[in-house]
């Protein structure tokens, strides 16, 4: 063999790292019966200020930055970033019922083109590339195992060897099988998804879970993007390092039939992919025939799935459908 | 005995725009009765028990529940009143189990505890003769557990104040029964109920008092035992009207339509018909009866083309020509042909017509390959439209306004309307006269039988055993995408018809009853 297999499974589980954010919280937005397609534009925002609420700390604390902190600073603005996003997103499906397709398009574009201009104004402003010091950057990217732990063989490489936002995906993950599948709040929000007038007419208020899992969804999905500018790009903004990752997250939610556990692998798979041309180059085959590889497993799974015609792996049956009760 | 009616309205209106919907009804419910509530479409039932349910708000008047007033915003309101209502279309989600759907927006404590919900949804079916399994998943059960999963759904809220609307329309007669005896063992419980229904035959059999509404209007409450089904039609339409369907003996039926061995399988290769033959006569009514999803939808949609016979044939004979088979012709070739399909499904506006457009547009939808070049021509279905409209009485603003916005039993006028219109000598109703009111239901009967006697070929999909027989000159029974029977309508019976429906050929049934 002349890869290097745990190598290629690290850089899967890394470049799918950015994905699993995407997709599970777009699965939690998916799960409330709203098809927000404006993930690439959230992830766009996250990303742009990710990186700006961790410019603007390492700039105003000098030397004196202290790492988590700027995570955590990164982290927060991501995640607000798209509960923005997602409110209007939500003010103008649920409250003002707006075609979601449309305002999903929309926010796309909006939201790529915020980032954008938030990326290169700071580019703009500092005369070049932006930047954290080299000592935030360990932070984003480096291990949080110790070093011990991290020198296991094999083990340590695929297990212990990755930057903090690998285990935190994790976590979101679990926590997210847990909420949608054990618990009551859980189970009323799979309702409002699968029938909104059933949920209604059972005192559950449709509009209140829907605004609440899109705007902590669209939040979600935009750390992704957060994630991918600072660990993949290496804290630089670079205007085309997130073209299309939104897509791949939405086209995921479909490849993970709707289940967050399912997003652990098949982000894992999809990054993988994404970046295979890389790891096994297969000479005049062109970068651009394994892009598409994602998509096609997507639709794969998408034939499969609706041969099977099971039930359960069904997208919600309320998705993309706006709800107003008194209407025939 | 004032306040100590268990439901009372007083003085309620609402209005849509400026449609009143219901104006000044004063109306009450004690405790331990059943109450019909009857009316036309469109007089208002729905729309006043919605605001007892809390999806709608009344714009005037109050309610008071055990003498006190309340103000009902949502339905969560109304279940801490102990209103529950079973609403004609399920709300259930298909994906849920019995008891996931049951628990649905309780707001108890602690964790999600599937088993102990099980064993109380297990207590209440004990108490009230239900047999549930909590565990089963929407999608797997019969409409008649879907029903059963929406009454214990109110009952588990403890509601002593129970609507059900419409809930023997997908019922069979057993299964009525069924429904019958465990609303009984609620009233002896102490529960107040009101049930919305069009069969008159029921309101007489299962309610203590019958309430009217007319117009939006409440014209009188009366007890079952002092009233008759004529009086109550006299009130609810206020004019006397005959309940009397007209059947003449079939004149010199020939053959029109000979069905042999249809078979057909659905997209994932489910058997949707198995070796259905029969004859259709011109000049007879032939009723399809059958539990709801046997096969009356596909074998319908295979004469019509609209969906691939496996195997069999369709052999169509019209007047004074050559026979041929329409398997393997198209819509277009048999519809040309003079086989026409007027088929209601359950959302009314799903097949045949298009909701955003008026009545002329919906005429045109028949007629669009006519015209000259690559204009249509847009006269003739104009003057169709008046005249659907003069004849069968369509409450509409306008006849461009889109049919989406008309009431249901006004859509279904102008669906059946159509299809009667473009003159066919085979005609094919599915539910015709699904939640239509009976006055309405009755000019759709007596328009089916007008074209029996114009020599036509009527296939009539009925839901109402009572119709089919007092309708239809033979009636086929589909069991399963079997034919199970077919019988003479003229001496067939109910109890026959029922049997026929659930077990293929009615045997072996008397052993498990």
């Amino acid at each position: 063999m002349n890869f290097n297999l745990i190598g290629l499974i690290r850089a899967a589980v890394l470049n799918g790292t950015p994905l699993l954010f995407g997709t599970s919280g777009e699965i939690l937005t998916q799960k409330s019966g709203n098809m927000n397609l404006g993930v690439e534009g959230l992830m766009f925002m996250g990303g742009a200020f990710g990186l700006l609420g961790a410019f603007v700390y390492g700039n105003a604390a000098g030397d004196g930055a202290v790492g988590w902190i700027a995570v955590m600073i990164a982290f927060l603005s991501a995640f607000a970033a798209g509960i923005i996003g997602s409110l209007i997103f939500s003010f103008l499906t649920v409250t003002l019922r707006a075609n979601q397709n449309v305002t999903g398009l929309a926010l796309t574009i909006f939201g790529t083109g915020v980032g954008q201009f938030v990326g290169e104004l700071m580019r703009l402003k500092v005369g070049g590339n932006v930047s954290v010091s080299n000592s935030l950057k360990t932070a984003f990217s480096g291990s949080v195992f110790p070093e011990a732990m991290q020198s296991i063989p094999v083990l340590g490489p695929l297990l212990f060897n990755y930057n903090v936002f690998v285990y935190i995906g994790l976590v979101i993950v679990v926590i997210m099988y847990l909420f949608l599948n054990k618990t009551r709040k859980g189970l009323y929000l799979r309702a409002v998804g699968e029938s909104p007038a059933t949920a209604d007419a059972a005192g559950i208020s449709v509009t209140k879970y829907r605004y609440l899992a899109t705007c902590i969804g669209g939040g979600i999905s935009a750390i992704g993007g957060m994630v991918h500018t600072m660990t993949i790009s290496g804290c630089v903004w670079n205007h085309t390092a997130l073209a299309g990752e939104g897509w791949v997250a939405v086209a995921l939610v479909i490849f993970c039939l709707w289940k967050p556990l399912n997003s652990l692998w098949g982000s894992i798979l999809f990054g993988g992919l994404l970046i295979l041309y890389l790891r096994l180059p297969i000479p005049f085959i062109p970068t651009q025939i394994y892009k598409i590889v994602p998509y096609i497993a997507t639709a794969v799974v998408l034939v499969i799935v609706s041969m099977r015609q099971r039930r359960e792996d069904q997208p919600p049956a309320g998705l993309g459908l706006n709800y107003f009760r008194e209407e025939r | 005995m004032e306040g100590t009616h268990a439901v009372e309205f007083r003085g309620i209106s609402k209005y849509f725009g400026d449609v009143a919907a219901n104006e000044n009804v004063d109306l009450y419910l004690d405790k331990g009765v059943i109450m019909s509530l009857l009316g036309e479409n469109g007089s208002g039932k729905t729309t006043l028990m919605n605001m007892l349910a809390g999806i709608y708000f009344p714009d005037k008047g109050e309610i008071l529940i055990n003498g006190k007033p309340v103000s009902i915003r949502s339905p969560r309101d109304a279940f801490e009143n102990r209103i529950g209502m079973i609403h004609q279309h399920f709300m259930l989600v298909d994906v849920f189990t019995a008891a996931e759907n049951i628990i649905l927006g309780l707001e108890e404590e602690g964790r999600l505890d599937r088993r102990q919900t099980a064993d109380r949804v297990r207590q209440i079916s004990e108490k009230y003769g239900f047999s549930i399994d909590p565990d089963k998943k929407v999608y797997e059960m019969s409409v008649s557990e879907k029903q059963t999963v929406e009454i214990i759904k109110v009952l588990y809220r403890g509601a002593d104040i129970l609507i059900l609307d419409e809930p023997t329309a997908v019922l069979t007669p057993q299964e009525t029964e069924k429904l019958f005896k465990v609303m009984r063992a609620m009233r002896d419980d102490g529960k107040s109920i009101i049930i919305i229904t069009h069969k008159l035959n029921e309101v007489m059999e299962i309610s203590d008092v019958v309430a009217v509404l007319r117009r939006g209007r409440h014209i009188a409450t009366v007890r079952t035992t002092q009233t008759n089904e004529a009086e109550l039609t006299e009130m609810m339409v206020g004019k006397k009207v005959s309940l009397n369907i007209r059947r003449n003996t079939p004149v010199n039926p020939v053959p029109r339509l000979t069905v042999a061995g249809l078979t057909c399988t659905d997209s994932s290769g489910v058997p949707k018909l198995d070796d259905v033959g029969f004859i259709a006569y011109g000049g007879e009514i032939l009723g399809i009866a059958g539990i709801a999803g046997s096969g009356q939808k596909e074998l319908l949609e295979a004469i019509a083309g609209l969906r691939k016979a496996d195997k069999g044939s369709v052999i169509y004979t019209p007047e004074g020509k050559a026979p041929e088979d329409l398997v393997g012709k198209t819509p277009m070739e048999i519809k040309d042909a003079g086989v026409s399909l007027a088929f209601v499904p359950e959302d009314r506006l799903g097949m045949g017509l298009v909701g955003g457009m008026g009545m002329t547009g919906n005429m045109m939808l028949r007629s669009w390959t006519s015209g000259k070049g690559i204009f249509i021509d847009t006269k003739a279905p104009r003057e169709l439209a008046k005249q659907v409209h003069d004849f069968l009485d369509v409450v509409t603003p306008d006849i461009d306004y889109p049919v989406r916005k008309l009431s249901g039993g006004n859509v279904q006028k102008v669906l059946v309307g159509r299809e009667i219109a473009s003159s066919p000598s085979v005609l094919m109703s599915a539910y015709a006269v699904r939640g239509l009111d009976i006055n309405t239901s009755y000019v759709i009967y007596n328009l089916m039988a007008d074209q029996k006697e114009k020599g036509v070929a009527v296939i009539f999909v009925g839901e109402d055993l009572d119709v089919l027989l007092e309708l239809c000159d033979k009636i086929l029974v589909l069991c399963g995408g079997r034919v199970s029977g077919i019988v003479d309508a003229r001496t067939a019976t109910k109890e026959e018809i029922g049997l026929l429906m659930t077990r293929l050929g009615g045997k072996e049934a008397k052993d498990n009853e």
